[in-house]
């Protein structure tokens, strides 16, 4: 007798019509939708074969003991809730019921569908991806069924966060995270997401979904650790919506994958709302974080501010492509938009495409975008106390970070991710084996007027485009 | 030889510009030496090469710490040797706090494994903080990062003390300092003056001179000692003024 998967639960039939509807819409999306093509404006400087879609199965099952995954699934602070969920199998969901006597929902996707189905109609992916990855937004729809819809009434506040674990948990495995956040009048919460691989070094594929809901005075703050293995294809698609007086915090905190784009959008649609998004990425290898941001102001009267930081090692690569959109009549609109790239490594490579489109006077928007290497006169002096220069480097590149871990009010989350970023330095290279020499510094200015197109590296790859088309299937 | 630090016929320069010419100077443990020389006569050129900045060459001679050549040497294996160099213009470095900071330069001092234990580390830095008149808040504070002059300077006499050099270099510790920072400066190197710790002290003014008494003054012209007596030579270069130096050179 077969094994009852959570992929054949999925697929069967006892899903509501209207869900399954929606999935059957999405994968014609998916088949509709072309390829990312390297002429694509959204596209530009992506490795996009790079991209492998190929290979992967979802559901796949997993080959760590529970107890081990629930281990490794500790939160390195306080939390109201958890649910820990492998190759998209929920493996545990612990402080649901605590919350549901104050009336907040934290239900995992599968069961939401048949508990909350109202909820889901109306929020479940209602807000635009659009920063490119439109074809693996329908991937994700088409396939999402772990990860939690998160519901806070009006006037609750929690203090503590609710978090999710997701682990991709087999070779060749699809996952296809989602996070839902729909938090009501004047609600409070903080949602942190951890994604990572059992196996450090292991690929996948992963097709990742978080939407912010921001209702009127409400709070929302999201911390997302990418920490998938090395050989995984990411991608991270977010849409927060901020009404009235809201307040969105998010930060995205990429060490994992081999690739990973990451879009993130922030819709302003009550005066008063207010967005901050927060970059923080540390690559080594031949690691490739794509970042696509949107920070659209539609009303008079709102804040965004983006702070995007990238540290990069060997000949790993990042790619920032912004844009401020401020809509006629969005009058006294302040915006920020700011991406700064460390180069650890003179063969990293930062491509950074800030920009602009203002369709109001009254406003205030500022961007900006520098690469720059490790300043030498400030490494000399860690040496001359007797640093040595790899962790001179590494302290230099965390005194880099500190400007965007800084921001979170919850100073417990900052130290994890300062936790997660010396994890990764430490992972990075055998100790003593490593080369940083002091050299003159050499700035480089990106802007997108000089960016220049980057040499084609490597043997190009063409994507397997049945196998993709299958994968939807 | 033990518990010296020796400068050796020192030839070295920047830019293929010579501008120490055989120098030579021996600092004992215990001892307190001051060069006194004005702009441009290679004090500080000669504080870059002993602390092993990159852009300046070495082209003869030796520095020597304990009898053992530290001009091979990387800046940070020097460091460890135990030489410290306090700088005259400290780099800020945003981010890094001064706990942190002190923290990783300790620990590059001890085996891999054997961190420095966190209440013994503040105990041992709010000591050495009270003692500079330092606020204790200064320690979540980023280095030197949009700091008054007097309060680098106090920084590096700060690190100094928690790093327990064997040999100490004072570039220019005095410059952009007020009486009272002065007074705090000298109170805190002389603190740390004992038979552990040889001090080489490099200043334009004789004022500093009053506040850390000096064993043995040395005047530097053109890239040279010329001239090495007691204390009483700073007040007597003070009052005749450089000219008197290089006239004597001159005449010798």
């Amino acid at each position: 007798m077969p094994k009852k998967s959570p992929s054949a639960r999925r697929n069967g039939a006892a899903l509501p019509a209207w869900w399954e509807s929606r999935r059957a819409e999405a994968r014609r999306r998916f088949d509709e939708l072309p390829l990312p093509q390297r002429k694509d404006e959204d596209w530009r400087f992506a490795t996009i074969e790079a991209i492998r879609l190929d290979e992967f199965q979802p559901g796949a099952k997993g080959k760590t003991p529970e107890a081990k995954l629930l281990a490794r699934s500790q939160p390195p602070f306080a939390v109201a809730a958890r649910a820990v969920f492998a190759n998209d199998r929920l493996v545990r969901i612990e402080g649901a019921e605590e919350l549901a006597k104050q009336g907040v929902v934290f239900e995992p996707l599968a069961t939401a569908i048949e508990k909350h189905p109202a909820l889901l109609q109306k929020y479940f992916m209602a807000h635009p991806v659009d920063l490119g990855a439109q074809k693996f937004a329908a991937l994700h729809a088409a396939h999402a069924s772990a990860g939690v819809l998160i519901h806070v009434p009006k006037n609750v506040e929690l203090e503590l966060p609710l978090v999710s674990f997701h682990w991709i948990d087999a070779a060749k495995t699809a996952v296809y995270p989602h996070t839902l956040i729909v938090a009501g009048e004047n609600a409070k919460v903080k949602v942190v997401d951890f994604l990572g691989s059992t196996d450090s070094k292991g690929g996948g594929l992963a097709c990742g979904l978080n939407d912010l809901l921001v209702g009127p005075g409400a709070k929302v703050d999201y911390v997302c650790f990418q920490r998938w293995g090395t050989a995984v294809t990411s991608f991270q698609l977010n849409s927060t919506r901020v009404e009235k007086d809201g307040e969105a915090r998010s930060l995205f905190v990429n060490l994992g994958a081999a690739y990973a784009r990451q879009e993130s959008r922030s819709t302003l649609v009550g005066g008063g709302a207010r967005s901050e998004m927060l970059g923080l990425s540390v690559g080594n290898d031949r690691q490739e974080f794509d970042q696509r941001t949107l920070q659209c102001h539609d009303v008079p009267h709102t804040w965004s501010d983006l702070l995007y930081k990238n540290a990069l090692d060997d000949r790993s690569k990042s790619i920032f492509k912004g844009l401020i959109r401020v809509a006629p009549g969005a009058a006294k609109t302040d915006a920020y938009q700011n991406n700064r790239n460390l180069l650890l490594n003179p063969e990293a490579e930062a491509d950074s495409m800030p920009g602009l489109e203002i369709l109001n006077d009254d406003v205030r928007c500022t961007h900006g975008a520098t690469t720059g290497q490790i300043d030498q006169d400030q490494l000399f002096y860690l040496m001359a106390r007797g640093i040595d220069p790899r962790t001179g480097a590494q302290l230099l590149a965390y005194g880099f970070f500190e400007e965007v871990i800084d921001r979170l009010p919850d100073k417990k989350i900052g130290e994890a991710v300062r936790a997660a970023v010396a994890e990764k330095f430490a992972a990075m290279r055998p100790k003593g084996k490593a080369k940083v020499s002091v050299r003159k510094p050499a700035v480089r200015a990106a802007k997108a007027s000089q960016a220049k197109k980057p040499p084609l590296k490597g043997l190009k790859k063409a994507i397997n485009v049945r196998a993709l088309q299958g994968l939807a299937k | 030889m033990k518990n010296t630090l020796e400068i050796k016929n020192l030839r070295a320069g920047i830019g293929g510009t010579e501008i120490l010419h055989s120098l030579n100077l021996t600092v004992p443990k215990g001892q307190v030496h001051a060069i006194m020389g004005k702009n441009g006569s290679g004090k500080s050129t000669l504080a870059k090469v002993m602390s092993g900045h990159p852009d300046y060459e070495v082209t003869g001679g030796d520095v020597l710490l304990d009898g053992e050549s530290i001009l091979g040497l990387e800046p940070d294996v020097r460091a460890r040797a135990g030489l410290f160099m306090a700088f005259q213009y400290p780099s800020e470095i945003p981010g890094v706090t001064i706990a942190n900071f002190l923290r990783a330069a300790l620990n590059a001092r001890r085996p891999e494994g054997e961190e420095v234990d966190a209440v013994e580390f503040y105990h041992h830095l709010y000591a050495k903080m009270d003692l500079l008149k330092i606020d204790r808040s200064f320690t979540s504070r980023a280095v030197n990062d949009g700091f008054s002059g007097g309060e680098k300077k106090r920084n590096e006499i700060l690190q100094m003390a928690m790093l327990e050099p064997k040999y100490a270099v004072l570039d220019e510790t005095d410059s952009g300092l007020d009486i009272d920072a002065l007074k705090i400066v000298s109170h805190g190197v002389n603190s740390l003056r004992g038979p552990k710790l040889g001090i080489l002290v490099i200043t334009h003014y004789q004022r500093l001179l009053d506040y850390i008494v000096p064993d043995v003054v040395h005047v530097m012209v053109g890239g040279q000692i010329v001239k090495s007596g007691p204390k009483e030579l700073a007040l007597e270069l003070e009052k005749k003024g450089y000219d008197w130096v290089e006239k004597d050179l001159v005449a010798a």
